[in-house]
C-alpha cells in the first residue's frame, strides 16, 4: 500500500508480568475500515490505546499521519487532534451538555473561539442526528444518543483517523443500529476507522479488513468475505464458530 | 435569670465590643477558608499524581495536621516562635496555623473528591487532545467539587467556628470581645449574646448540610 | 544552616535539662488529657446513640427537640461551650471545674454530631429491611438489634471516627479554663522556664497520642469503605 496512514510496528506491550501485546504490526491506509476481532484478553483494546498512546507500549513503533506517537520530543496533545477515539462506556462530561461535550477541545486544544466551536460542534451533531439534543446533558439521553455525542465529540476535531473501542457493547441491543448507522456514513464519508467489536454482520458489510487477534499477536488477516467463510487457522476458525453460534 | 444571662443593660452597654468581634469574625473567616482551599487544593492536585513516591509524604503530612490540634499549633507559633527570633502577631499566627491545618482536611476532602471520578472521564479528554491540566480543570475539578460538596460546606462550617480559637492569642474576634466585655462587667450576659450570634449565623448552615446530606443518603 | 545556628536552635527549643526537669509535669498532662478523652468519646457517643435511637421512634415533640439540641452543638464553637459552663454557671451557683466543663461541652458536641451519623446510618438502612423483618414476626425491638444496626454500623464508623478524632483534639481548649492537660502543662513550663522545649515536648505527645489514632482511622475509613 502507499504510505499506510496508520504504521505500527513490532508493538509489545508489558502489564507487569502480563505479556499483552507480543509484537504487533498492523498497517492501515487511508480510507480502509479495519475491523479486530478476537476473545476478550487478546489484546485488541490494548493495541488500540496505544495507537493513540493512552497506553505506553514497553516496545515498538507507531506512526499515524507522518507523526511518531512514541517520540518523547512529538507534542502529544496537538498529535492526538488527528486522532478520534470513541470509548465503550462513552465517557461523556456529565456536568456539561452535549454542546459542552463537543466544544470543549475545540476551544482549549484547537483554539476556536466560543462562537466557532458552536457552529463547529452543532454541525457535528447533526451529522450524528443529534443537532436539535445540543442543550441536554448526557443524563437527559439514551445510551445509543450518548455514544452518537461522543462520536460528534471526536470527529469535530476533523481526525485523520477514528479509532472505536468497542462501541455498542454497552448498548441495549435496539440502540445499537443508530450508532451503527453514524460509523456507516463516517465510512462512506472517506474516514479511516480501526474498529474493535462484535458486530460481525457490520464487518461483514462494512469492513475493508478484518484482522483476527489472539494472545497478544495477529493470528490473521484479510478481507471479511475470506476470514468469515474460509478462515486459513484453525483458531481463527473456532473463534468464528463460537461468535456465529449466538 | 434574666438579669444574669439576658441582662438588657449589659447587651446595651457590650453591644458595640460585641459587634466590633463579629466584624472580625466574618473578616477572618473570609481570608482563611479561601486560604484553607488553595492549600487543600494544591494538596489534592499534588496528590492526584498517583505516583507512590510523592502521595506517602503527602499522607503523612496531612495526617501530620490532622492528629495535631489547632490549639497546640497557634500557641506554638505564637509563643514558641520570639523564641526563635520570630514575633508573628496574633493574626498571623492564626492565619498560617489554619492554612496548615485547615488545608490538609480541605486536601483530603477534594482529594476523596478527585478519586471519585471515573478513569475515563481523563482519557476520553486526554483522547481528544487536552492536557493533563486541562483535564483536570475543565473535566475532573468540576465532577469531583460537585461530588464532596457536602463535606466541603461541613468542613467550612469548621473552620469558621475554629475562628474563635483566635481568642486565645488576643485576636479580636467575637469570642475575645465577648470575654473581655464579661470580664468588665463580671457579667456572662456577652457570651451568651456570643453564643445566640454563633448559634443564629451558623445555624442555617448546619440546616442546609443536614438537608444535603439526608438526599445524599436517600437519593 | 551552620553548624552553630543550629546548636542554639537545638538548645532553644530542644533543651534536654528544661525538658527533664518538667517532663514528669507533661506526663500527667498526657494522662489528664487521656482521661478527658476517654470519658468524652465514651459519653458523648453513648449519648448520640440515645438520642438517635430516641428518635426513631417517631415521637414528633421529642424529635423536634433533639433535632434543636444537636442543630444548637452543631452551631456553637466548642470554645464558647467551654466558656459559656465555665464562666457562666457560675453565676447560677453552678461552678464546674475546667476539667468538667471542657467533658461536658465537648461531649454535649460529639454527642450532636455522632446523633446525626447514626441517624443518617440508621435512615439509609432500606424501608423494606424494615418490612422484611417485621414481617416474619420479629418486634421493633428485635428488628433495630439484629437487622438494622449492624448495618448501619458498617455505615457510620468512617465518619464516626473521623469526627470522634476532631473533637477530642479539642481537650487542648481545655488550657483556656485551666485545666492541667498536656497544653496547659506545657504552656506553664515554658513560661516558667522560659524557654519553649515542653512546648516541643507537649506538641510530641499529642503527636504520639493522635497520629497513631489518625493513622489507624485511616486503615478503617477505607476497609469499611462506603460504597457509593
Amino acid at each position: 500500500m502507499t504510505a499506510p496512514i496508520v504504521d505500527a510496528r513490532g508493538v509489545h506491550k508489558h502489564f507487569g508480568a502480563l505479556h499483552v501485546l507480543k509484537g504487533v504490526d498492523l498497517r492501515v491506509a487511508e480510507r480502509e475500515l479495519v475491523f479486530v476481532i478476537g476473545p476478550s484478553g487478546s489484546g485488541k483494546s490494548t493495541l488500540l490505546r496505544c495507537l493513540n498512546r493512552l497506553e505506553e507500549p514497553s516496545a515498538g513503533s507507531i506512526v499515524v499521519d507522518g507523526i511518531d506517537m512514541l517520540d518523547p520530543r512529538t507534542d502529544i496533545n496537538h498529535a492526538r487532534q488527528r486522532i478520534g477515539m470513541v470509548f465503550q462506556s462513552f465517557n461523556l462530561y456529565p456536568h456539561m451538555t452535549a454542546l459542552g461535550n463537543v466544544t470543549l477541545a475545540l476551544r482549549k486544544v484547537a483554539g476556536k473561539s466560543r462562537a466557532k466551536a458552536d457552529s463547529l460542534a452543532q454541525a457535528a451533531l447533526e451529522r450524528v442526528g443529534l443537532g436539535d439534543r445540543a442543550g441536554h446533558t448526557p443524563g437527559q439521553l439514551s445510551g445509543g444518543q450518548q455514544q452518537r455525542v461522543a462520536i460528534a465529540r471526536a470527529i469535530a476535531l476533523e481526525p485523520r483517523v477514528m479509532l472505536f473501542d468497542e462501541p455498542t457493547s454497552a448498548l441495549d441491543p435496539e440502540l445499537v443500529g443508530s450508532v451503527l448507522e453514524v460509523m456507516r456514513s463516517l465510512r462512506e464519508s472517506g474516514m479511516t476507522m480501526i474498529v474493535v467489536s462484535h458486530e460481525m454482520g457490520f464487518a461483514r458489510n462494512a469492513a475493508d479488513r478484518v484482522v483476527f487477534m489472539d494472545e497478544g499477536a495477529i493470528v490473521e488477516e484479510g478481507p471479511p468475505a475470506k476470514i468469515f467463510e474460509n478462515p486459513a487457522h484453525e483458531r481463527t476458525r473456532a473463534f468464528i464458530g463460537q461468535i456465529q453460534r449466538h | 435569670m434574666i438579669q444574669t444571662f439576658f441582662n438588657p443593660d449589659i447587651i446595651a452597654a457590650s453591644w458595640p465590643i460585641v459587634l466590633a468581634g463579629l466584624r472580625n469574625t466574618v473578616l477572618l473567616s473570609l481570608l482563611v477558608v479561601p486560604l484553607g482551599l488553595f492549600g487543600g487544593l494544591i494538596l489534592a492536585l499534588l496528590a492526584s499524581v498517583r505516583n507512590h513516591a510523592v502521595r506517602w509524604p503527602l499522607m503523612a503530612w496531612v495526617d501530620f495536621f490532622r492528629a495535631f490540634p489547632p490549639l497546640v499549633l497557634l500557641i506554638l507559633l505564637f509563643a514558641g516562635l520570639p523564641f526563635a527570633g520570630l514575633e508573628l502577631g496574633g493574626f498571623a499566627c492564626v492565619a498560617i496555623a489554619f492554612f496548615l491545618n485547615t488545608g490538609a482536611y480541605y486536601g483530603e476532602i477534594l482529594r476523596a473528591g478527585i478519586d471519585s471520578v471515573p478513569a475515563g472521564q481523563v482519557e476520553a479528554a486526554r483522547s481528544t487532545g487536552l492536557s493533563g491540566l486541562q483535564a483536570m480543570a475543565y473535566v475532573v475539578l468540576p465532577q469531583a467539587v460537585r461530588n464532596v460538596l457536602p463535606d466541603l460546606l461541613s468542613n467550612t462550617l469548621e473552620v469558621v467556628k475554629l475562628t474563635s480559637l483566635g481568642s486565645v492569642v488576643a485576636v479580636p474576634e467575637l469570642l475575645y470581645q465577648a470575654r473581655q466585655a464579661q470580664s468588665i462587667t463580671y457579667n456572662p450576659t456577652p457570651i451568651v449574646v456570643a453564643a445566640i450570634i454563633y448559634f443564629l449565623m451558623l445555624w442555617p448552615v448546619v440546616r442546609l448540610l443536614s438537608r444535603l446530606e439526608n438526599r445524599a443518603l436517600t437519593g | 544552616m551552620t553548624g552553630s545556628a543550629w546548636k542554639r536552635f537545638t538548645e532553644t527549643f530542644f533543651n534536654t535539662k528544661v525538658m527533664l526537669t518538667y517532663l514528669p509535669d507533661i506526663l500527667s498532662g498526657v494522662v489528664v488529657t487521656i482521661e478527658l478523652a476517654l470519658l468524652i468519646v465514651v459519653t458523648g457517643i453513648a449519648a448520640g446513640l440515645a438520642l438517635a435511637l430516641l428518635r426513631s421512634l417517631a415521637i414528633r415533640p421529642i424529635n423536634w427537640l433533639i433535632i434543636f439540641i444537636v442543630d444548637m452543638f452543631r452551631s456553637l464553637p466548642p470554645l464558647v461551650v467551654i466558656v459559656l459552663i465555665y464562666f457562666g454557671l457560675p453565676s447560677v451557683n453552678i461552678s464546674p471545674s475546667g476539667f468538667v466543663s471542657t467533658w461536658l461541652s465537648l461531649a454535649f458536641v460529639l454527642m450532636a454530631f455522632s446523633e446525626e451519623i447514626f441517624w443518617a446510618g440508621i435512615t439509609s438502612v432500606a424501608k423494606g429491611q424494615w418490612e422484611a423483618a417485621r414481617s416474619t414476626g420479629l418486634s421493633f425491638g428485635q428488628t433495630l438489634v439484629n437487622v438494622v444496626l449492624p448495618q448501619a454500623f458498617r455505615l457510620t464508623i468512617p465518619p464516626l471516627t473521623n469526627r470522634t478524632i476532631a473533637i477530642t483534639k479539642g481537650t487542648a481548649l481545655g488550657t483556656v479554663v485551666a485545666v492541667t492537660e498536656i497544653l496547659g502543662q506545657a504552656s506553664s513550663a515554658m513560661s516558667n522556664s522560659y524557654n519553649p522545649s515542653p512546648l516541643m515536648m507537649g506538641a510530641a505527645a499529642y503527636l504520639v497520642l493522635f497520629l497513631p489514632v489518625v493513622v489507624a482511622a485511616r486503615f478503617i475509613e477505607t476497609r469499611f469503605a462506603w460504597k457509593r
